[in-house]
């Protein structure tokens, strides 16, 4: 067992933890935050994407001991009240169908615009579909996704 | 705005999704919650000659393990195939038995043999693990060759060489004259590849047993969870339907493999009986390979014939399809009723005979999959007249243009009578969109940057709105496939929509209740769709065969239209004038030509006070209907796909891709595009990148996203999703679904464009850069 502290969307939290447990299951189980999700075993799918120390990782490659004194920012916790842009671009373009994937394609293309805004590069259609590589939905087709996370860009 | 019929109404549903507030089996969390996992055979075919769980049960947490001698004891029914089909011969099917926990033998690696209940998942897991089983391995057959050689393994007692059933349709000898008569016949071998379907959302399921009231709750991520309450009731006595609700909350994707009640679901329900527990299992992703149920998996050999003109005269199929270990839910209706029903395509064929030889193999159970039986219809068909239009020298439109069907409604030799449709227009519309006329220059283009550009339309067709009941009935169905609705409208005005149908990522919950808006002119934000909950919604039939907007939403109209019925007698009532000069618009009750009005709260609270009713009417404001569908609606369209193929390395890229679709009436365009995009998806994972793959000892190969290849972003095109829409004749709003069309008549499209690329027409699915480099080249091999 391991005890860690770290700030979960703003708020400190912690606790003794399994050192065999993923972040991931921190977040859904033990903190009850059931935004983030898990799609598959072996870290392909995305759907566990946050953000940690404002990079986007997949909390299911992550231990939760390895997040002792992190800055975590999940689903939840992306809009301070409202909605994000990202959020609200995947509505206005039918981003999403089931919704599973969403959280973590929501979190990816917040991190992606960021870190091409920070790098001062175009995110333009081609350069989107290449960084979703981590991401997998099946129901959009990803048409639908590429426009809400380049609208969303436009605006964030 | 508008936000009834024809509107991109946003959607309603996504605020929880994209907030992370959607609520999916698996963040369903009871008191006093233990968890579920499953001891699975790691052989494909063994006899289970002793299980010792003693080192499992002295594990930290353990609870209980259970067997399938103990669940059979307790009365618990075998897993039920429900659709009978009869052989050739007049013999019923020979189906195996399927017990949820295997008892004497187990058949395909995954099936469960036991489960473990402990304080934690990974406790159960543990203790999974550490069950030890004496397996006595037995020769497995898995795949349709193994299965059918001479000495193969039995792997069901009744069934013997493997043979579930040897079905056919149509008129052979009839059929074989007019290919003696053709002038040119077309003959192919077709494989239809093994398909795992990969809702992002794994299989879960939460079990409740209340022992003070013998009542259990299940939340389960299911496409139909009346049907499942029926069948655990009816067939594995888990408990009378009475004393047992289920409940589909939020269900991240289903695409089929959601409609079965799986062994888990069973296993769990039963062990939150014998342990007094809430139950809780999700599947992780290797599980679901191995456990969902898979879909297409066809071998058929196929000759069609064709007259001095072109026009095709006789087609000719036989079909051997691979069911796996055992028979899923729907899995006989899938190769027969849904596959060669459609292999008239949108053609005129006078002359159609199909033989389908059912097999066992060693491999996870087959049923339906987002099209099921229609794309593999669709493949065959359209990659047919394809390579026929290529060996008799004739441009493939004007091949197809020849043999349209175009008067209507129109009886196909093989059941289906189609009621509407324009075929030449859709393909003409999407020969515009695609540039077909100027795709000789772009050819010439690549050809000088050293590549290989090819096009191939399909001009699919598919059978939705499944399905009349007394027609699958006399097929052999188990179940009638109506829908039922009922409509709640409250004292306040707004109105609570109940539906048998169940939404998985369709946007029913918009799209419903633009329906009513569309009827009432009330804003959709004051209607509610409620589904999913036995409790709530007394029965329906889910979810599955593109039927929720052709049955599901023909339920809603007929109950609709009751409930207007009552409200203009009320409102004639009320305003003192003749109920044909009622108008209902804008969300208020007006008497035409006046300024006599009602606001739509004045006509809920008058039916509720009940003060000042008409003579004979009940309080109340709330009609339910059942819809059973007079027909098939044939959805149809055309498909081009261009694609340029690199013949260093046989990689592929798809330039672009056009679909022009006639859904009939469309209700919300954003969302139906939606749906033809993520078919299309599909369709491409078909034709390009996904396969199962399976040792011949039976291991499953490719049970993991690093295995198996699903569709990335950076595989696609974007889309142009055209409509060219002619009404469904058959139901109310004269709708023919559009939830399977993409992955029906996408791959025919995106062979037929690689092989013109590559000039070979043997390439089979899913053509990686392996295969397309190999036909590339055996071509080039062949022309020297």
């Amino acid at each position: 067992m391991s005890e860690i502290k770290m700030t979960v969307n703003g708020k400190p939290v912690g606790g003794d933890v399994a050192d065999n447990m993923l972040l991931v299951e921190f977040i859904r189980e033990t903190l009850r935050l059931t935004g983030t999700h898990v799609g598959c075993d072996t870290s392909q799918c995305g759907a566990c994407v946050v953000h940690v120390d404002g990079k986007a990782v997949k909390s299911c490659t992550m231990l939760a001991a390895a997040a002792d004194g992190a800055e975590v920012t999940t689903i939840e916790g992306v809009a301070n009240g409202g909605l994000h842009p990202m959020q609200k671009a995947f509505n206005d373009n039918h981003g999403l169908q089931c919704g599973f994937c969403t959280p973590g394609m929501i979190m990816s293309g917040i991190d992606m615009v960021n870190r091409y805004k920070a790098e001062g590069k175009t995110l333009d259609e081609a350069a989107i579909r290449h960084e979703l590589e981590g991401n997998i939905c099946r129901c959009t087709g990803y048409h639908n996704i590429v426009k809400s996370i380049s609208q969303a860009a436009g605006e964030m | 705005m508008s936000q009834g019929i024809g509107a991109a109404v946003k959607r309603k549903e996504d605020k929880r999704f994209t907030t992370g507030k959607g609520k999916y089996t698996d963040d369903i969390r009871m008191e006093n919650q233990a968890y579920a996992a499953f001891v699975r055979s790691p052989h494909a075919h063994a006899r289970v000659n002793n299980m010792d769980t003693s080192a499992a049960e002295a594990m930290d947490g353990v609870i209980a393990i259970l067997n399938g001698a103990e669940l059979t004891g307790d009365g618990i029914g075998n897993i039920i195939c429900g659709w009978a089909i009869t052989s050739k011969d007049g013999s019923p099917m020979n189906m195996g038995a399927w017990s949820a926990l295997a008892t004497e033998k187990t058949r395909y690696v995954g099936d469960a043999v036991a489960i473990v209940i402990a304080e934690t998942n990974a406790q159960a897991r543990a203790a999974a693990e550490a069950v030890e089983i004496d397996y006595e391995e037995l020769p497995v057959a898995a795949s349709l060759a193994a299965a059918l050689a001479d000495g193969a393994p039995q792997i069901h007692e009744n069934a013997p060489g493997n043979i579930v059933y040897d079905w056919e349709i149509g008129e052979n000898d009839a059929t074989e004259a007019a290919l003696a008569d053709a002038a040119h016949i077309t003959e192919m071998d077709i494989t239809n590849n093994r398909l795992s379907p990969n809702p992002m959302e794994p299989r879960s399921a939460v079990a409740i047993y209340d022992d003070a009231e013998d009542h259990y709750t299940l939340y389960t991520t299911s496409q139909n969870p009346h049907v499942a309450r029926l069948v655990l009731s009816a067939f594995y006595n888990v408990a009378p339907e009475h004393k047992l609700r289920v409940i589909a909350p939020d269900v991240g994707g289903g695409f089929g493999s959601k409609i079965y009640i799986y062994p888990e679901e069973i296993a769990c329900l039963w062990a939150s009986m014998k342990t007094n527990r809430s139950v809780k299992w999700t599947s992780d992703r290797t599980e679901a390979f191995l456990t969902d149920a898979h879909g297409r998996d066809h071998v058929t050999k196929a000759r069609m014939g064709f007259d001095q003109d072109g026009r095709i005269v006789g087609f000719k199929v036989s079909t051997k399809a691979n069911f796996g270990a055992y028979m899923s839910l729907f899995s006989s209706a899938v190769p027969t009723y849904l596959y060669a029903t459609l292999l008239s395509g949108t053609y005129n064929i006078p002359n159609i005979y199909c033989e389908v030889l059912g097999v066992y193999t060693n491999t996870v159970p087959v049923d339906a999959y987002r099209g099921a039986g229609r794309p593999e219809a669709s493949y065959l068909v359209e990659r047919m007249i394809e390579t026929a239009a290529r060996e008799l020298g004739k441009d493939p439109a004007d091949l197809r243009n020849i043999n349209f069907i175009r008067e209507f409604p129109h009886q196909t030799p093989v059941i289906m009578n189609y009621d509407s449709g324009d075929f030449e227009g859709n393909m003409r519309q999407a020969m515009v969109a695609a540039d077909w006329a100027g795709f000789g220059a772009r050819k010439a283009e690549s050809a000088m940057r050293g590549k290989l550009r090819g096009i191939g339309m399909s001009c699919y067709i598919e059978a939705c709105g499944i399905a009349p009941s007394a027609a699958v009935g006399s097929l052999g169905a188990g179940v009638g496939l109506w829908e039922s609705a009922e409509v709640r409208m409250n004292p306040v005005g707004t109105i609570e929509v109940l539906t048998g149908s169940h939404s998985h990522g369709q946007g029913h919950e918009t799209t419903f209740a633009q329906v009513v808006a569309d009827r009432f002119g009330v804003p959709i934000d004051t209607v509610q769709i409620v589904h999913g909950d036995t409790d709530k919604v007394q029965f329906g039939m889910g979810t599955y065969g593109s039927r929720s907007g052709p049955v599901g939403m023909s339920a809603i109209v007929k109950a609709l239209d009751k409930l207007e019925v009552k409200i203009r007698k009320l409102a004639a009532h009320l305003l003192e004038a003749s109920e044909a000069d009622i108008v209902i618009e804008d969300g208020q009750v007006k008497v035409d030509g006046t300024n006599k009005v009602l606001a739509w709260h004045e006509v809920g609270l008058a039916a509720y006070t009940g003060h000042n009713l008409p003579e004979g009417m009940e309080p109340g404001l709330k009609e339910g209907a059942f819809y059973d569908p007079l027909n098939f609606t044939f959805p149809m369209g055309c498909f081009i796909c261009e694609v340029e193929v690199d013949p260093q390395t046989g990689k592929t890229e798809i330039l672009k891709f056009v679909a022009s679709d006639d859904f009939g009436t469309i209700i919300n365009p954003m969302i139906v595009e939606g749906q033809v995009h993520g078919g299309i998806a599909q369709g491409v994972g078909q034709a390009m990148l996904e396969e199962v793959r399976y040792s011949e000892d039976g291991q499953q190969l490719s049970a993991s996203y690093m295995d198996y290849a699903m569709p990335r972003a950076d595989d696609l095109p974007d889309f142009d999703v055209l409509h060219h829409s002619t009404p469904c004749t058959t139901n109310p709003l004269g709708m023919k679904g559009c939830g399977e069309a993409g992955a029906i008549g996408t791959p025919p499209a995106v062979i037929n464009a690689i092989t013109d690329a590559i000039g070979n027409n043997d390439l089979s699915m899913p053509a990686t850069p392996a295969k397309v480099w190999a036909a590339l080249n055996s071509a080039k091999v062949a022309a020297e």
